[in-house]
């Protein structure tokens, strides 16, 4: 679609574009060697504090650190889909004493940093694990997020399929399960995945509330590394952070690339299929801004 | 509730300092999204490349790993600002990319006819970015934009781990020195928070509605 921004271009236009295209480049060229200067003027270019990087015991670590988030993020996933769930139903559901308190909580609980829903559960229960607060915390919002993403799905369905399923018998939540959201999840799917993407990159926030995943990780090893002695007695010093902080960011985006990945892939899949399911814009796909 | 009220000022003084982390961070990234968002439309190649690989890295990446970059990391390149700088960069930085997105979908939802009218007249590709599509993508633009702002709102929280002093740091902080009314202080937190993003997701649905009847 962008090419129709701007005419295929002539003779003319292509040598400005090739200029364009050189003087750009230049530019991010400049960028990078602006980093380099940057990196060698504080000695960490060719310097040893790299070697922490074939130490095995920080990868180790930092493979504990990754287990960590991905453990909470897979128990705060499943528990956001089902409470996505719940509160779809009881929002859909005819009685206005179901109805409202789940819009209710869906608008409140959407409206809250995810930092202070994790903070909550620590003052309501002192002896809370960090772990546990993390997971709540995930859980309410990210489920609070999942109620309005399936149902925009269901909305979007055509109402015959609640009829039929009223029609041949079913209770209205027996209809919801069976007939209304498989085909909302199916049409959600991509948007589903990339929430996914948004609740693993909140887990980092886990750093904040003291659960030990992959960012706390990266400051631990620098603590430990800045003052180890290595074999031939040269000490990293402080500036090991850095080199630690490049592998943890890689692990993050790496594994949120992954899942990112998937999900355009589903909504290229899901493109190709029907073209006709509606396309739900602003309301679901800015949430996956929070994060 | 009386500790509330008593330490009510601290509070506001946190609500304070979110809310200019919100409106500066808001400017630079709206205008930094923006710049992004053309240059990922525009018929130069490596310029297109630049703002792709800036919103696919981005965007992958935790805001908290930006902040710990910020904060802890910079210093080390001999790059160090104060705590509340380092906020402003973090949150602008991190939320450019998703305008930047806002941007690009909303030129892709201008009618083609559009496009081709402008060049068959024969403006250039910034004079009809800038006279002929923008201005129509606007109107598809704001609803989005308006989400992800609150949910900038929503992100200056991750300043407090960082050393500032914002809303939730106030509440946090209260709550340590008054355990017993901790949940007070989280409540009124929480109230203020609501105060702008429950207006502000509410006035983004309304204007989201006008604008799908109006197409």
């Amino acid at each position: 679609m962008t090419s129709v921004l701007y005419d295929v271009p002539g003779p003319r236009a292509r040598r400005r574009n090739l200029i364009g295209s050189i003087l750009g480049a230049l530019v991010i060229l400049g960028l990078l060697w602006l980093g380099y200067k940057r990196l060698d003027d504080n000695g960490l270019i060719g310097s040893h504090v790299w070697e922490v990087l074939t130490v095995p015991d920080l990868w180790e670590a930092l493979g504990r650190g990754l287990l960590a988030t991905l453990k909470a993020a897979a128990l705060a996933a499943v528990l956001a889909v089902l409470l996505g769930a719940v509160l779809t139903a009881l929002r859909l559901s005819p009685s206005r004493w179901l109805s409202w308190p789940a819009a209710v909580f869906t608008e409140i609980f959407r409206g809250l940093p995810v930092l202070l829903l994790m903070y909550f559960p620590f003052v309501i229960w002192t002896d809370v694990s960090p772990f546990t607060g993390v997971v709540i915390g995930l859980t309410l919002y990210n489920g609070c997020i999942i109620a309005e993403i399936l149902r925009s799905g269901v909305a979007a369905l055509p109402s015959g399929q609640r009829e039929a399923g009223l029609a041949v018998g079913l209770t209205p939540v027996a209809t919801l399960r069976a007939i209304e959201f498989p085909q909302a999840v199916r049409i959600m799917l991509p948007t589903l995945v990339s929430q996914i993407v948004v609740l693993l990159k909140d887990t980092s926030l886990g750093y904040i509330v003291t659960y030990e995943e992959l960012l706390s990780t990266v400051r631990n090893m620098r603590n430990y590394y800045s003052a180890q002695v290595t074999d031939n007695f040269e000490i990293y010093g402080s500036q090991v952070l850095f080199p630690i902080f490049i592998a943890g960011a890689a692990i993050y985006i790496a594994v949120n690339m992954t899942i990112s990945q998937v999900a355009s892939w589903l909504a290229r899949r899901g493109n190709k299929k029907a073209a006709a399911a509606p396309r739900r814009t602003a309301d679901v796909e800015a949430n996956t801004a929070g994060g | 509730m009386d500790a509330l009220v008593d330490n009510l000022d601290l509070i506001l003084k946190g609500f304070w300092t979110t809310i200019q982390l919100t409106v500066v961070a808001s400017i630079a990234a709206l205008l930094l999204g923006t710049v992004l968002g053309t240059m990922r439309v525009s018929p130069i190649p490596p310029l297109r490349w630049l703002g792709a690989a800036y919103v696919e890295i981005v965007r992958n990446t935790p805001l908290t790993l930006v902040f710990f970059f910020m904060v802890f990391v910079a210093p080390q390149v001999d790059i160090v600002v104060e705590f509340k700088t380092s906020a402003y960069v973090a949150l602008s930085v991190y939320t450019a990319a998703f305008v930047c997105e806002a941007v690009r979908s909303g030129i892709n939802s201008v009618s083609t006819g559009q496009a081709e009218a402008a060049r068959a007249i024969g403006m250039t590709f910034s004079q009809s970015i800038s006279t002929v599509i923008l201005p129509q993508a606007m109107r598809s633009i704001i609803p989005p934009l308006i989400n992800i702002f609150v949910a900038l709102t929503k992100n200056t929280s991750v300043a407090a781990g960082f050393f500032v002093t914002e809303l939730f740091a106030s509440g946090r902080d209260l709550n340590l020195r008054h355990p017993s009314d901790g949940l007070w202080f989280l409540g009124g937190v929480a109230f203020f928070y609501l105060l702008i993003t429950i207006p502000a997701g509410i006035a983004a649905s309304q204007l989201e509605r006008k604008v799908a009847i109006a197409r």
